[in-house]
């Protein structure tokens, strides 16, 4: 067994990248994901791979469009208003059926907001967030040690799928330094044998195009079938989530990523007083995982969301339950933390 | 007897979509020519810009990829950073690369990608249907400029290879035309010599054709050749500039 080492959620993230075989890593300066580039700058010279600091996140997320096309497991990172830049590329790269990363340090918005944890780009995420009819796989990491195992499972979906993955944190998990232990797994960096659509140069084989134009009427609405049939694939096989106490729960706390830590601590402060409250807690925000909400749907049932934002992802619960158990809302931004206490105060109004 | 012309391996058999008079069929051909020449079609891709060329990949017959408008430049530094071993060149218009890519166009030849450039300059926007590109000349009349391009509305022709020229790390820059057969060879020379660079290792280096567009500067394709010589080239003239 390896021994637990200290690092910070952006260390941990650009580590587990490392690990998972990312050898291309461009990005662009933004708090609060600074210590993920530097680690980069640093760690992968070690390996061989390419650090670049772009001259915008323009040119961040498409070096990164580049470097996929031509077979690389590549990454970029960012926070807020960076991650509302990079959606240009990002619905190219989902256009193109690429592979590729991003991660979301998520700070507070709209605008240059500031510099403190939020999770207000649940929307830009999870829907869209660029031009077309597009999903990328959202993950999101509560802990400094699920934060690096995730970047595992994020390479592997956007390989599997040749779609963009989305890691949303925020400024409180990247800035968190917890012990973490690392595996002891590498990943074979060089994937190219499993790429055939790579660009390698046209040896022995015929020209690869990678596009995301189609100008013969129909195609692009077929193409576009083929996108929603393994958009369809992704919900079905890859909900992701973590539960706790549903069996008997009337209480369903529902929260992800920071936030749920802050949950958790209240559903299991009040277990031990006897209460009956559960925990969902999403890791996959898209696919929205449906089959953690068939929990003791009735009236009697209260689902809390509580969220870093004004309600985003209260309405993937609300579309999930479709009315069959209440559905209740806490949340702060701008900075604002929802605390314990506020948690705790919200359930005894609803308990009342 | 000795095979003196033949269709470019590196070029599909296929009709293009250009305009008649376009410089874009010429332009294609004379990359696929070198490609083949080079003997670098197993080694070469291409990133084709949004605009005029953005299905150039249906006309060479390599590897090839599309970049978003104005990110070629980010694309290929991607591609290339990743495969040094492969000869990687982006296509580019005027919009392209002088507009809205200006960020990633001066940043890559900062940078000194060991990349190749092919910078097609005709003055005005095609695809979307002639407005003022930031190379039209002044009082030259498009949709977005009915009157003609004024300095105090729309600023001067902006000369990007001369810009581009002041950076260290750029080592090679020509500019060339497309508006007579004696051109068109020199410009050949000059998009060969880009290519070796890369061959070579030398670093960053671009070719700026200019390039007629006889329907979006509203003239036959005779005349059209006629204006670049007359009129454009004492704005732009031809000649290696780095």
């Amino acid at each position: 067994m390896s021994k637990k080492i200290l690092m910070t959620g952006n260390e941990a993230i650009a580590e587990g990248a490392i690990q998972a075989g990312c050898r291309f890593y461009a990005g662009y300066p933004i708090t609060p994901q600074n210590e993920l580039p530097a680690y980069m700058a640093k760690r992968m010279p070690e390996v061989e791979g390419v650090f670049i600091q772009a001259e915008s996140e323009l040119g961040a997320i498409n070096m990164v469009f580049g470097a996929s096309a031509a077979g690389a497991r590549a990454m970029t990172s960012s926070s807020s208003p960076g991650m509302s830049l990079k959606q240009e590329g990002i619905s190219y790269i989902a256009g193109a059926e690429l592979p590729a990363v991003i991660v979301n340090v998520m700070r507070g918005g709209p605008g240059l907001g500031n510099i403190w944890p939020a999770q207000s780009d649940y929307f830009q995420a999870t829907r869209s967030g660029g031009h077309g009819d597009y999903h990328s796989i959202v993950l999101a990491p509560s802990c400094v040690q699920e934060a690096y195992e995730l970047m595992f499972l994020a390479f592997d979906l956007a390989d599997k799928y040749r779609t963009p993955a989305i890691i949303l944190g925020d400024g409180m998990l990247g800035q968190m330094m917890e012990p973490i232990r690392l595996s002891a797994e590498h990943r074979t960096p060089n994937t190219e044998h499993r790429k055939k659509w790579t660009l390698t140069g046209c040896k022995g084989r015929s020209p690869n195009i990678v596009k995301s134009f189609y100008m013969v009427e129909g195609d692009l609405e077929k193409f576009n079938l083929t996108l929603q049939r393994k958009y369809k694939t992704i919900q079905q096989k890859e909900e992701r989530f973590e539960s706790l106490f549903l069996d008997d729960a009337r209480i369903i706390l529902v929260a992800y990523g920071s936030m749920a830590r802050i949950a958790k601590s209240v559903v299991n402060n009040l277990r031990k007083k006897g209460k009956k409250v559960g925990l969902v807690r999403p890791i996959t925000l898209w696919p929205f995982p449906q089959k953690a909400f068939t929990y003791n749907l009735s009236p009697k049932t209260y689902y809390l969301v509580i969220e870093m934002s004004y309600g985003q992802m209260l309405e993937d619960v609300k579309l999930t339950i479709n009315g069959k158990a209440k559905v209740e809302f806490l949340g702060r931004a701008g900075g604002g933390i929802p605390t314990e206490e506020d948690i705790m105060n919200k359930i005894k109004r609803i308990s009342v | 007897m000795e095979k003196v012309f033949s269709h470019p391996k590196s070029l599909r058999n296929v009709s293009t979509h250009y305009c008649a008079g376009c410089g874009h069929g010429i332009a294609h051909r004379l990359i696929a020519e070198i490609v083949d020449e080079l003997g670098i079609r197993e080694r070469v891709i291409g990133v084709a810009p949004v605009g005029c060329a953005v299905i150039a990949y249906d006309y060479w017959d390599f590897d090839c990829s599309e970049a978003a408008h104005g990110r070629a430049l980010a694309v290929a530094t991607g591609i290339k950073r990743v495969r040094p071993q492969n000869i990687v060149f982006t296509y580019q218009g005027d919009g392209d690369l002088a507009a809205i890519g200006t960020n990633e166009t001066i940043h890559a030849a900062n940078r000194g990608e060991n990349v190749t450039v092919i910078f097609i300059n005709n003055a005005v926007y095609g695809m979307t249907g002639g407005q003022m590109a930031p190379t039209t000349l002044l009082g030259q009349k498009t949709t977005t400029t009915p009157l003609g391009r004024e300095i105090k509305l729309h600023g001067y022709p902006l000369k990007i290879s001369e810009m581009l020229a002041l950076l260290p790390a750029v080592k090679y820059i020509e500019r060339v035309s497309l508006h007579s057969p004696p051109e068109i060879i020199k410009a050949k020379e000059a998009i060969k010599l880009a290519f070796q660079n890369q061959i070579d290792n030398i670093g960053f280096s671009l070719v700026e054709i200019l390039s007629p567009c006889p329907t979006y500067w509203d003239m036959p394709p005779k005349k059209a050749l006629d204006w670049i010589k007359e009129v454009m080239m004492k704005e732009f003239p031809i000649g290696r500039i780095k």
